[in-house]
């Protein structure tokens, strides 16, 4: 066990990995000589040569689909797109021929795709982006969004092992400013459990990623109040009946996201606590989430797309009198 | 400036020979060509009785390019067909009985009934099931090649593609990427002339599809796809290339649709005089012409393969429509794979 950041974490998960099992292999663009533009895979090249750590061509499509055929003939492909933003440019790849493969013609597409997410550093509306809730409508994918650098590394290897196409998003804030211990074995975290966060009895919060920090801020300036964060960890499949059983013993719930508001998959959280858990509620389920907007570049605008400390504060505190 | 390669007619007998060929071969590239044909003509048939749902699709004046390209691959290729290629699924020895449970959703067609026309394959012949989003699967078969290039495998993976998805993305990041990397894949332009009521002319710039081989860096050919043979001796070549590490081909097979785009569609756009000039042309007509001259092929053997084709898929139809609907009950079943689907041919 060993401190680690978030980026060491995922760096070190997939260096195991490869290690472990020939099969796996990378592919991206300047993931090998350079690194990755977020130094994930830093010396992957040196250690295991150029056709297990591929540098592509400006081609999602071509590393998606490429990633796809590998992966039917028996590999196991991680394929970093440089940043989440640019899998829209894969999008077609995966939703239209990854995600229903299985389904179809049987033919299961074991494909790790590893999305670097999420603002907070002026990235602007191409380099910000949290498109998990996209992917998350798309039978046949699974979209994992982990907060700890210990979860970054458990199901980024279960991730890997999976023999359908998942979507791993690491939100870049959390990159190289959090710190957990991690223990140093394989480990996996299974796919589809929610993590408590910290435990509370008289409101939930249920998040996943960055906002799972800024959402314990939040709760630590509130003396009087006790509040439970449910980390959802995996956002496809999520897991329902934490969230119904954290809601059930507070009865009060803020959903929170970074993802814009309409059609985030807080809606869905929000719905399915409205059908399942609406006789133990005492308000009105909450949901705080960006503005329907692009992801704004200028450290103002940002501030105020990005749910912040303090909006969370506030929807905690309505939450709390009504 | 056209840079490609014409390929030559299929020539003598002995020439044939030397391709790899034997009298054998011939009969049963003859076999697999009437049997790709008659798969679709009973398919219409069963699409006017009502027992197709959907619409439905052929490859009708195709059946050359897609025999010719599939004899020519080893055991071990792979390959992604598309919806013009019946003839490969027959020749990689695809049951046709299994086809028509496919047309008509049956739970014994490859997709259970999840999906229809030839969106099917059969991974046990090294095929993978195509999508309607045209040439999404040819980034999927540079994979597969990419696959064999890490693990240093003697294989090759052919990828298809029309003329009409030759304007997209796809087609392109796929052949770059294959390009660069050098990898053991053929691409296959199944050019028909027609994406589905656009003409070449509106499609491309270019003298010939395979002229653009050139910019990623690989040799292009042009094939007469109405020519089987030719068809066969150009795949051999650059499949050969291929696995003997010289990197990728395109082979422009060149083609007339001689129907419309799919079952509801009477290519009225096209000229009558076009088809008139490519039905003279009718690649079966053309290879039992050449099997006549060339291979002493007699009227008993024509009649006996004739008569064998018809009763297979008489007796193919007859089973299909026995196959049951798939029950609603298996709807949700299988959107996400276990561990255990991953015994499958192609995975190991």
């Amino acid at each position: 066990m060993a401190e680690k950041t978030y980026l060491q974490a995922i760096s070190d998960g997939l260096r195991q990995e490869m290690r472990r099992d020939k099969r796996v292999f990378v592919i991206g663009e300047d993931v090998g000589v350079y690194g990755g533009a977020f130094k994930v895979t830093l010396g992957f090249q040196e250690e295991f040569g150029p056709w297990r750590v591929l540098d592509a061509p400006l081609s999602e499509t071509a590393i998606l689909g490429g990633a796809t055929g590998a992966a039917i003939m028996g590999l196991r492909p991680v394929a970093e797109m440089q940043f989440a933003d640019f899998i829209s440019c894969g999008w077609d790849h995966l939703v239209t021929v990854a995600a229903k493969q299985r389904w179809r013609a049987g033919t299961p597409i074991p494909i790790t795709v590893r999305l670097p997410s999420g603002g907070g550093f002026s990235g602007g509306p191409f380099h910000s982006q949290n498109p998990e809730s996209s992917f998350a409508h798309i039978p046949g994918l699974k979209c994992v969004c982990p907060a700890t650098p210990a979860d970054a590394k458990g199901l980024l290897i279960s991730a890997i092992e999976d023999p359908n196409p998942v979507l791993f998003f690491e939100h870049k804030h959390l990159y190289r400013r959090i710190k957990g211990e991690v223990p140093d074995e394989r480990y996996t975290t299974p796919i589809g459990e929610a993590r408590i966060h910290q435990n509370g009895d008289d409101l939930t919060v249920v998040t996943w990623g960055a906002m799972v920090y800024t959402a314990a801020e939040a709760a630590a300036k509130l003396d009087d109040l006790s509040v439970e964060i449910i980390d959802l960890r995996t956002v496809m499949p999520w897991d329902k009946e934490a969230v119904l059983a954290s809601v059930r013993k507070t009865s009060k719930v803020l959903v929170l996201h970074e993802d814009t508001r309409s059609g985030g998959f807080g809606a869905e959280i929000a719905a399915t606590i409205g059908e399942e858990a609406f006789e133990d509620l005492d308000a009105p389920i909450k949901r705080l989430a960006a503005p329907d907007t692009p992801v704004p570049f200028s450290p103002p605008l940002e501030q105020a797309f990005i749910p912040q400390v303090d909006d969370v504060v506030a929807s905690l505190r309505e939450l709390a009198e009504y | 400036m056209a840079t490609a390669r014409v390929a030559e007619p299929s020539g003598s007998l002995q020439e044939v020979k030397d391709w790899g060929l034997d009298r054998e071969d011939l009969l049963q590239i003859y076999r697999n060509l009437l049997i790709t044909r008659g798969v679709e003509e009973r398919g219409h048939i069963l699409y006017r009785q009502g027992k197709i749902p959907g619409s439905f699709y052929t490859g009708r004046g195709n059946e050359a390019a897609a025999v010719g390209i599939a004899t020519a691959m080893g055991p071990d290729d792979v390959g992604t067909p598309l919806h013009r290629d019946m003839g490969v699924h027959i020749t990689r020895g695809v049951e046709p009985w299994r086809i028509f449970a496919n047309y008509m959703g049956r739970i014994d067609g490859p997709t259970r009934g999840r999906d229809g026309n030839v969106h099917m394959a059969d991974a046990r012949l090294g095929l993978i099931a195509m999508v309607s989003h045209l040439p999404a699967m040819l980034p999927v078969a540079v994979g597969c090649a990419l696959a064999f290039r890490i693990r240093e495998e003697k294989r090759v993976a052919v990828a298809w593609y029309g003329e009409g998805a030759s304007a997209r993305g796809d087609t392109h990041e796929g052949m770059n990427f294959a390009g660069v990397r050098m990898l053991p894949v053929v691409f296959v332009c199944d050019n028909n002339q027609w994406a589905y009521s656009t003409p070449t002319h509106l499609e491309y710039a270019v003298e010939h599809l395979a002229d653009r081989a050139q910019a990623y860096g690989f040799d292009g050919v042009v094939v007469d796809g109405t020519d089987v043979l030719a068809v066969y001796h150009e795949a051999k070549r650059a499949i050969e290339k291929a696995r003997d590490g010289g990197g990728p081909t395109l082979i422009e097979c060149q083609t007339l649709r001689m129907e419309g785009h799919a079952v509801h569609d009477d290519a009225f756009y096209v000229p009558k005089e076009l088809f008139e000039r490519w039905a003279e042309r009718d690649p079966i007509e053309r290879y039992r012409s050449w099997l006549r001259e060339h291979a002493d092929l007699t009227h008993e053997e024509e009649d006996e393969i004739g008569v064998g084709v018809k009763r297979l898929l008489n007796e193919a139809l007859q089973k299909a429509e026995q196959s049951p609907l798939p029950s609603p009950d298996t709807l949700l079943e299988g959107v996400y794979a276990s561990q255990d689907d991953l015994e499958t041919p192609h995975h190991k």
